[in-house]
């Protein structure tokens, strides 16, 4: 068992391996037809930029993106310094470097990678899951008996911020760097699915395909191991199914079909303002000009953050969006798990937190209130400031930054929850009501805690879980995704989330059940 | 301003300092010899474990004694001077006080056996304790063996520790079943089968003889009554604990086995007052033993005893019976009192129920003629507190505790409930003819 778990983490390696290597490697070599082409397509008006590919790149070949992005980026460059100096502003190109090398590598890659996708794809990501699931899969015999499977947590060196986890957070910051801000490095991958996107949406793959379709698989991969961790706790279990079936068939699989279906393209469970972009003007118009789904999409876009969030969450928690449906939840409870400790559970930070994700939710209110106005009053500034350029801040600070590179990158460091936590608007939004007018609670059962610190230490939402337990009192928490994990690690049967009646949801107390009734009625009652 | 001095930063003196402090504007000081801050002794074995860190083991964070003016002093008590109101601290330091709370838990208990004292072989109780079982057992090369003597919690968690990193553990237990001088056989024996499963070598009906040295004066093998050998590198010792009040013997403070109180926590001299482990009952309460040596009850004195220091006397009364515990992988819930048959009076009798398969049970007491329901153990189900408590209050009989089981069921959603199959074993046995009721909230939530 510990071999194959061994040869696993062996084979895991290496198509991890591959997977990095791939996006240095290749040649592209770009030929007149093509570029003609890319310039029809992408409008540019620049003698001087299509000059100077053509002298510089169309016929060549390029050993790498290390060599053909700078190639590029510098002509971009200097064709628009020219442009401007000269004030031909029409010639002027705004899409970026990065973006118009991207645009070229995937349009002229000839190497072996483009060649051989199949193959590549079984090199990174098949290797990848094999070896992954080789690791994972022993567990079932190893572990043992059926329980709680912390065992070694803080003497891991994954698990503990030792090296291991370091070089992780290394890794998952490069790439989410490259994925937001260096795109062309990420051609080589999206070659590898280009079969598989094809087949979905009949069109190749993007980088953002390739961000997707290894959510997917990184979160099916992990829940596995979820399964086996959890396997005697069937909350667990049925919460690990419910956020990977959203994932794969409402964040991947839908999206995907609606566009081979001449669709927009869209999430149907990703409620603002978590879709922060659901009311930019690009997609109020794209959808406008869609017909009945588009008008369809913007009213359930619409009702979903207005009526149907709300209202669920009255009657579950949030809980039935954080760590049931959402794909950011989806993927902090299954990779994000084995870091889930170390959300800290300082006041300090809980301080912290309630300034940061309410400011994100204000930024976010604002930022849709000047969008809204911009769209319909067609101005666009709003005293002085420009909407565009608050939303170019908020997509960048927010949305790729915080969501994304500090999100997810930090997990082995701070923890699975850090945008949940510290960020999400939406959570924000959801806290409000989970903590004014709902019907979830964490029950604290009666006088049993013993102050152990096992919820607290896992609670990956950072809450001190064991200050309310062991004042017998409930656990009402605007933060709390109802994981449920406090729950099954407590070793005394303390917590259990439940829905009820909001009387008595919260309960402060002092003395404890078990004690003196007549001390126990004058000291409770307020 | 009165200045009341707690020794002991466990539970029990936390508790009353913490509320002492919401009672009132007091000089409060806690004097300590262990660690610096409050930590949780029930964690211990979860720090070794790699659950945890020591630090996680902490209720509050090291700020929260500042802001709530609660002084640390980190300090030995070796004597306590009643006239002069004073302490003796190890380096001879004094310390005034106006009122005193003894608060200094239990130290595990030693039989005087040959060779207690030998390096490596320890006690679970304290943070040192903790210490030395890292450096005595920190893998399975360092450490082939371990063998720890006496079968009660403590022992089965020092097993579970071990077995974490799979040292190799031999269970010394002196009953012919585990822990069965509190658990019903039924319990009992579900627990040994499950110390098997977890590749515990249990030796029931053993005691330890001596413990032989090596020539470094460190254990190296024990013997048994039945005149086993069995060599390893490490003993525990958990057969029970007792107060740890040696350093009160020539205080004019009386002392039992404990230090004896009152119902009111109060010692025989004006001002000093014992809670938690350390304190003895003259006269045991209800069912309860004259010393408690439990998590909740060192909390419940603490509560009471604030209230009488800060002028409002209250006696020490605890409602009813609770207790839980954590057997390998299978918790244990009991609400109320359920006996073992050594210890069971003649008129309580038992219904007990097991699962075909998995490791689940309960063993429901009750009054064998007026069929009073007087307590249950539960093993592997949760069960919701408030729910028995009321029972237990209302003196519901058993009948109505089979019926209405759904409503104490504290099992995560979506658990397998067990109701119908306990109640049709039920029904079969006591020949009745109840049937399950549905779980109402407005039961639940109705305070009675
Ligand atoms: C491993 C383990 C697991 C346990 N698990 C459970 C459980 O699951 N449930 C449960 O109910 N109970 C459990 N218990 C028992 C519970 O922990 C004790 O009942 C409780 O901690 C007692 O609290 P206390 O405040 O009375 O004393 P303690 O916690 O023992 O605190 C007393 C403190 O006083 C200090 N002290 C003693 N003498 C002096 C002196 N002369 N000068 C200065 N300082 C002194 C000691 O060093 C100690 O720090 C467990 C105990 C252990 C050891
Ligand atoms: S309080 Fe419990 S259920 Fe809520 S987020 Fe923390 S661990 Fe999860
Ligand atoms: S895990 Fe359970 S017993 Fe431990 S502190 Fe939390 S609620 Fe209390």
């Amino acid at each position: 068992m510990k071999a194959i778990k061994n040869l696993g983490l062996v084979i895991f390696l290496i198509g991890l391996a591959v997977f990095a290597a791939v996006p240095v490697l290749g040649t592209f070599s770009l030929d007149q037809n093509t570029f003609d082409e890319i310039v029809k397509e992408k409008n540019i008006k620049s003698d001087v930029f299509i000059q100077s590919i053509n002298e510089n790149v169309v016929g060549k070949d390029f050993n790498g993106m290390l060599s053909l992005s700078p190639t590029i980026s510098s002509a971009l460059d200097a064709a628009n310094n020219q442009h401007k100096k000269n004030k031909e502003y029409n010639k002027v190109i705004y899409t970026s470097g990065h973006d118009m090398a991207a645009l070229v590598g995937k349009k002229s890659g000839t190497g072996f990678i483009s060649q051989n996708k199949g193959l590549m794809w079984f090199l990174s990501f098949g290797l990848g899951i094999i070896g992954a699931l080789m690791f994972i899969l022993p567990n079932v015999i190893l572990l043992g008996k059926k329980g709680i499977k912390n065992d070694g947590v803080y003497h891991d060196s994954a698990t503990n911020r030792g090296w291991i986890a370091w070089l992780v957070f290394i890794f998952l910051v490069s790439f989410y760097l490259i994925l937001y801000f260096r795109p062309e490095f990420a051609v080589n991958w999206t070659f590898l699915v280009d079969p598989i996107s094809e087949s979905l949406s009949g069109n190749p793959a993007g980088h953002w395909f390739v961000y997707g379709f290894m959510y997917c698989t990184v979160m099916t991969v992990m829940a596995v191991r979820m399964y086996i961790k959890y396997r005697h706790n069937v909350y667990q279990v049925v919460r690990t199914t419910s956020v990977l079936f959203f994932q794969i068939v409402f964040a991947f699989l839908i999206p995907e079909m609606m566009v081979r279906l001449q669709m927009p393209y869209y999430d149907f469970k990703n409620a603002f303002p978590l879709d922060y972009d659901f009311f930019f003007q690009w997609n109020l118009k794209e959808l406008l000009n869609s017909g009945g789904i588009g008008l369809f999409i913007l009213v359930w876009g619409i009702v979903l953050t207005l009526v149907i969030v709300p209202v669920m969450v009255y009657f579950f928690g949030k809980r039935w969006y954080c760590s049931w449906v959402c794909g950011c939840g989806g993927l902090a409870e299954t990779l994000g798990d084995p870091y889930r400790q170390h959300s800290s559970k300082s006041l300090f930070s809980w301080k912290v937190e309630r300034w940061l994700i309410h400011g994100v939710l204000l930024f976010a209110v604002v930022m849709t209130g000047m969008t809204l106005y911009s769209f319909f009053t067609e101005s666009s500034t709003i005293f002085g400031i420009k909407t565009q350029s608050v939303q170019n801040t908020y997509s960048l600070l927010i949305g790729a930054i915080f969501a994304g590179v500090i999100g997810t990158g930090f997990y082995p460091i701070f923890g699975n929850r850090v945008w949940c936590r510290f960020g999400c608007p939406l959570a924000a939004y959801l806290g409000f009501v989970q903590r004014f007018k709902s019907r979830f609670r964490i029950t604290t059962n009666g006088g049993q805690c013993i102050s152990c610190g096992n919820c607290s230490t896992y609670c990956e939402q950072g809450i001190d879980v064991r200050a309310y337990a062991q004042k017998g009192e409930n656990i009402v928490r605007s933060s709390c995704v109802g994981c449920g994990v406090c729950s099954a690690v407590c070793p005394r049967g303390v917590l259990k989330l439940e829905n009820g009646p909001e009387e008595g949801r919260i309960n402060p107390t002092e003395v404890l059940l078990g004690n003196d009734v007549d001390l126990m009625d004058l000291v409770n009652k307020k | 301003m009165e200045h009341i001095v707690i020794i002991g930063n466990g539970i029990s003196g936390v508790t009353a300092a913490r509320h002492i402090r919401k009672l009132s504007d007091k000089k409060i000081t806690i004097v300590s010899a262990e660690t610096d801050y409050f930590f949780s002794r029930t964690a211990l074995m979860y720090v070794y474990m790699g659950h945890m860190k020591f630090e996680h083991t902490q209720p509050y964070e090291n700020w929260f004694w500042k802001k709530n003016r609660i002084e640390l002093l980190k300090g030995f008590v070796t004597a306590v001077d009643h006239e002069k109101k004073t302490l003796i601290l190890a380096e001879g330091k004094e310390l005034a006080y106006d009122k005193l709370i003894i608060a200094t838990g239990s130290k595990p208990n030693k039989f005087g056996w040959p060779g207690q004292d030998l390096k490596g072989v320890q006690g679970l109780y304290s943070k040192q304790d903790l210490d030395k079982i890292e450096a005595n057992a920190p893998n399975k090369e360092a450490c082939n063996r371990a063998v720890i003597v006496g079968g009660g919690l403590i022992g089965i968690e020092l097993a579970e520790m071990l077995r974490s990193r799979k040292i190799p553990v031999t269970f010394l237990v002196r009953e012919n079943s585990f822990w069965n001088g509190v658990l019903p056989s039924g319990e009992s024996e579900m627990i040994n089968e499950h110390i098997l499963e977890h590749h515990i070598d249990l030796k029931l009906e053993t005691n330890l003889v001596e413990i032989i040295a090596d020539e470094n004066g460190r254990a190296k093998a024990i013997t048994t009554d039945k005149g086993e050998t069995i060599e390893c590198n490490v003993v525990g010792l958990t057969a029970g604990v007792t107060p740890n009040i040696d350093f009160l013997k020539d205080s004019g403070i009386e002392l039992g086995r404990g230090v004896k109180v009152n119902r009111f926590l109060e010692t025989n001299i004006k001002d000093i007052y014992a809670i938690g482990d350390c304190a003895e009952q003259h006269e045991a309460i209800g069912n309860r033993r004259p010393i408690e040596a439990v998590w909740y009850t060192g909390r419940m004195m603490g509560e009471a005893l604030a209230q009488t220091i800060c002028g409002k006397p209250r006696q020490y009364s605890p409602g009813h019976w609770f207790n839980s515990a954590k057997f390998l992988d299978i918790e244990y819930q009991t609400y109320g009192w359920v006996f073992s048959e050594r210890s069971k009076q003649e008129h309580e009798s038992h219904f007990h129920w097991r699962h075909a398969s998995e490791k689940i049970c309960i063993t429901a007491s009750y009054h064998k003629d007026s069929k009073k329901f007087l307590g249950i153990n539960t093993f592997g189900i949760r069960m919701r507190h408030e729910i028995f408590d009321r029972w237990l209050t209302e003196e519901r009989d058993i009948d109505h505790v089979m019926q209405y089981l759904k409503d104490a069921n504290f099992d995560p959603e979506f658990y397998s409930h067990y109701e119908e199959e306990i109640i049709s074993k039920y029904n079969s046995v006591m020949q009745t003819n109840l049937s399950v009721q549905k779980k109402s909230w407005k039961r639940i939530f109705s305070k009675a």
